[in-house]
């Protein structure tokens, strides 16, 4: 979806006067005729239900905030005063999955980490995504051997971000580039990319009281 | 380091109290070291507190593969005081890989040991709680031994994705 | 020890369902999980706290989410190539993995470092203690809830990365630090930048001493919270800030200098009580002291090459492959192959800016080490931990794990 900005008029006081009553107008039922096309023209934008939610989860993507090695402290210089990603809308780490929209694997996934990741991967809602930064989350990185594990074996992981550490710009190349993926393409998820239909999320008809029983049955989720 | 004459004189005390005690005394690089039979460990640790080494650095494992005895456990003790340091060294064999634990005495052996443990599969008698610590509880091998394969995996490219089991599968 | 029940931490760790568990014996204590994901742990450590009520009885740590193999990797590379592999151990004092991991490997080889080097590294590894502190006061602040300090400290964190890609080209793991000596030389104008960074650091940790030192909720926060005497942390071989903050003026640069640490006159901050204030502000002050070395090494950095000029062990420059056969032979056999080290074993000791960190190095005469071990400061005090959170309130304990400062890199390797 494109947002193109365009200035209204020439912008004096009295013209947005105008645009103020004819609005106000409109609002009544006041405005009919050309006028009122005029109008729609000028401030209305139209768009699609699924392309606005992209525009919002493309433009406000909430990282959990999670950090395995190096590449952890990197990714803390990111949200630091000099590169900045909260201007990209990765404005609110947030500590539990639940609330989060993306995972950085940011450093080196261990055998006995893995599972933990996935249990964490479980539990964030969908739209998610994965970035995996660096080289050894992507691909065991400079440790090729007995107790590594890359992040494809168990996770769909959607940016991989190669560097080690990346460099800020590389890294955010990635976030950029996950976010023109969300805008763009909703269908070009992993899902086509893994074959993974049918694993959507459908929450049809739960018993509220089934969920979250220790002991009892497992929650939601695939 | 206590030089080579000071070496040979704590080996020779070492060796009044107890025949065997010393196998050895390597002097390399101005570092001293002392080779111990197992059974003799804590008790060289004590006398060598005696004499000022109060400070014990490092509790690692080595595997001296193909040598035998093939594993090694070195303690690495440090004198504050007249800023000294000195090695004592000792040598199990793998089917018989047991040293006494010097964790009652000295705290901070306690997570060293039992990563000597999980990495080369030394058992330390009298540890109060010997287990992995660095590998998963339930895993199988000892990873840092030197014949324990490498591991690790054909890193994933398009032209072998066919081939390499995929995850979702 | 006695108010905490024989309590099977073995099945509490393994278990998975960790809802909700009580003990056998007491109703009063609940242990909880602090999962290797917590907002507020330092990289991946897990905690088993059993709490009564509000106050810490015990916590078991348990380590190894992020094991990597580094040491069982090192042996499968030639000496040269491992550098960069032990380098990412401790995370937060890459140039302390690789200055140590030369240096074993120099006193196996007997080889000496030429004054330039040693000063280069000099230089180097203390704008990484800067940096380390920094990131460490960034976090720990985070934790206490000043979350201004995270900007400040990254904010001057970025300068001194700037610096080692000045000199490096890479920010972080920059394998610099080279067998004999460094990599190359130091360009242009980096001395000119350091200088301007070490005439405005000391300014920026007065500003975060006041904004730190006469803030009454960090006062109350960390003094007298957590204090352990000298003689309970040299028992569990603690080292480094811990140390000195319990008043045992003990610091490797100056017992041992090494790398011609003894041609620098600095001050060693050393604690009285050893509570987490003291922790905090040995640390601060070390901040000022690194400067007043790295102002110390470019006033005397002499000339002269910055690698030893033994062809065995370091790249002839590359100017002479053109003119000399043998520069030719050496640089092929050491990229190839790499150099041989004889037979020998050797553990060097540094100190890195949380402890002890000593590299033991068995050399068996091939071109790749037999075996790397890394004594980790971190993984060593973090035994440390159980008897200082003894009967602390969990906003304590929260704040005391940010004053051990582990590095789970270092904890796990």
């Amino acid at each position: 979806m494109e947002v193109t900005r365009q200035q209204l008029g020439a912008g004096g006081k009295a013209e947005f006067r105008a645009r103020q009553l004819r609005a106000r107008d409109m609002l009544r039922g006041d405005l009919e005729g050309p006028e009122l096309e005029r109008h729609v023209e000028q401030s209305v934008l139209t768009t699609t239900f699924e392309k606005a939610g992209r525009w919002a989860v493309g433009n406000a993507n909430f990282p959990l905030s999670f950090g395995l090695a190096c590449c952890a402290i990197e990714w803390m210089s990111h949200i630091g005063p000099r590169i900045d990603i909260a201007r990209f809308g990765f404005e609110a780490a947030r500590a539990t999955p639940r609330q989060a929209d993306t995972i950085m694997l940011s450093g080196r996934i261990s055998i006995k980490m893995a599972p933990v990741i996935r249990r964490i991967y479980e539990q964030m809602l969908e739209p998610r995504y994965v970035i995996a930064m660096g080289a050894c989350s992507s691909s065991m990185g400079v440790f090729n051997n007995y107790a590594i594990v890359p992040g494809d074996k168990f996770l769909p992981v959607d940016i991989h971000v190669p560097g080690c550490p990346p460099r800020p710009e590389s890294l955010v190349h990635g976030i950029l580039k996950l976010r023109a993926a969300i805008l763009s393409q909703p269908d070009e998820g992993w899902r086509t990319r893994y074959g993974g239909r049918g694993t959507e999320e459908v929450v049809g008809d739960i018993d509220v009281h089934d969920i979250n029983v220790p002991g009892g049955e497992t929650g939601p989720g695939a | 380091m206590p030089d080579a004459t000071g070496l040979e004189l704590i080996a020779q005390e070492l060796r009044e109290a107890d025949e065997s005690a010393v196998l050895d005394t390597v002097f390399f690089r101005d570092q001293a070291a002392l080779v111990v039979p197992a059974t003799a460990v804590p008790a060289t640790l004590e006398h060598l507190r005696g004499k000022g080494y109060s400070f014990l650095a490092s509790v690692h494992g080595v595997d001296y593969f193909p040598e035998e005895p093939r594993l090694g456990v070195h303690y690495e003790l440090l004198d504050m005081h007249e800023v000294d340091r000195i090695c004592v060294r000792t040598r199990v064999p793998t089917d018989d890989p047991h040293v006494p634990s010097v964790t009652p005495d000295w705290p901070t052996a306690d997570h060293q040991e039992r990563e000597v443990y999980d990495m080369f599969g030394v058992v330390f008698d009298g540890h109060y709680d010997l287990r992995r610590i660095l590998m998963p509880e339930d895993y199988e091998g000892f990873p840092q031994r030197r014949d324990f394969p490498l591991g690790g995996e054909p890193v994933l490219f398009t032209h072998n994705e066919r081939t390499t089991p995929e995850w979702w599968e | 020890m006695s108010l905490t029940p024989d309590i099977p931490y073995r099945e509490m760790e393994e278990s998975v369902e960790v809802s909700h568990i009580t003990h056998p014996e007491s109703d009063e204590l609940l242990t909880i999980n602090f999962g290797p994901h917590h907002p507020a742990t330092h990289g991946v450590l897990r905690l088993m706290v059993t709490l009564e009520a509000e106050v810490v009885r015990d916590v078991r740590p348990i380590i190894g989410y992020l094991h990597t193999g580094i040491e069982k990797t090192a042996e499968d590379k030639a000496y040269w190539k491992a550098i960069p592999v032990v380098e990412r151990m401790d995370y937060l004092a890459y140039y302390f993995n690789a200055m140590a991991f030369c240096g074993a490997v120099e006193t196996i080889l007997d080889l000496e470092v030429p004054p330039r080097a040693q000063y280069l590294r000099v230089i180097h590894m203390e704008l990484n203690r800067i940096m380390s502190h920094l990131v460490w006061l960034g976090t720990t602040a985070l934790d206490l809830g000043a979350i201004s300090m995270f900007w400040y400290c990254f904010r001057d964190r970025e300068q001194i990365l700037d610096l080692f890609e000045m000199s490096s080209g890479q920010r972080m793991h920059t394998r610099y630090f080279q067998v004999g000596g460094v990599f190359e030389d130091i360009p242009q104008g980096w001395e000119h930048k350091v200088r301007a960074f070490t005439q405005v650091m000391p300014e920026r940790v007065d500003q975060f001493l006041a904004i730190l030192m006469k803030n009454q909720i960090v006062l109350e926060r960390l003094r007298g919270v957590a204090p352990l005497d000298a003689e309970t942390l040299l028992a569990h071989g603690t080292t480094g800030p811990l140390l000195r903050a319990a008043g045992k003026p003990w610091d490797l640069r100056k017992a041992t200098p090494y790398s011609s640490y003894e041609h620098f006159d600095f001050r060693i901050p050393v604690g009285t009580v050893g509570d987490n204030w003291d922790r905090m502000m040995v640390r601060i002050l070390e901040i000022k002291e690194c400067c007043r070395i790295i102002d110390q090494a470019l006033d005397g950095l002499p000339e002269g090459p910055y690698i030893t000029s033994d062809r065995k062990y370091a790249l002839p420059p590359r100017h002479e492959l053109a003119t000399s056969m043998e520069a030719l032979i050496h640089h092929f056999k050491l990229v190839t192959e790499g150099f041989r080290v004889p037979p020998g074993e050797v553990y060097y000791p540094l100190e890195s800016p949380r402890g002890e960190l000593g590299c033991y190095v068995l050399a068996d005469g091939s071109s790749k080490p037999a075996r790397v071990h890394m004594r980790d400061p971190s993984f060593v005090n973090l035994q440390v931990f159980r008897p200082m959170v003894r009967d602390l309130y969990i906003a304590d304990f929260i704040a005391t794990l940010g004053m051990l400062d582990p590095v789970l890199g270092g904890v796990d390797r």
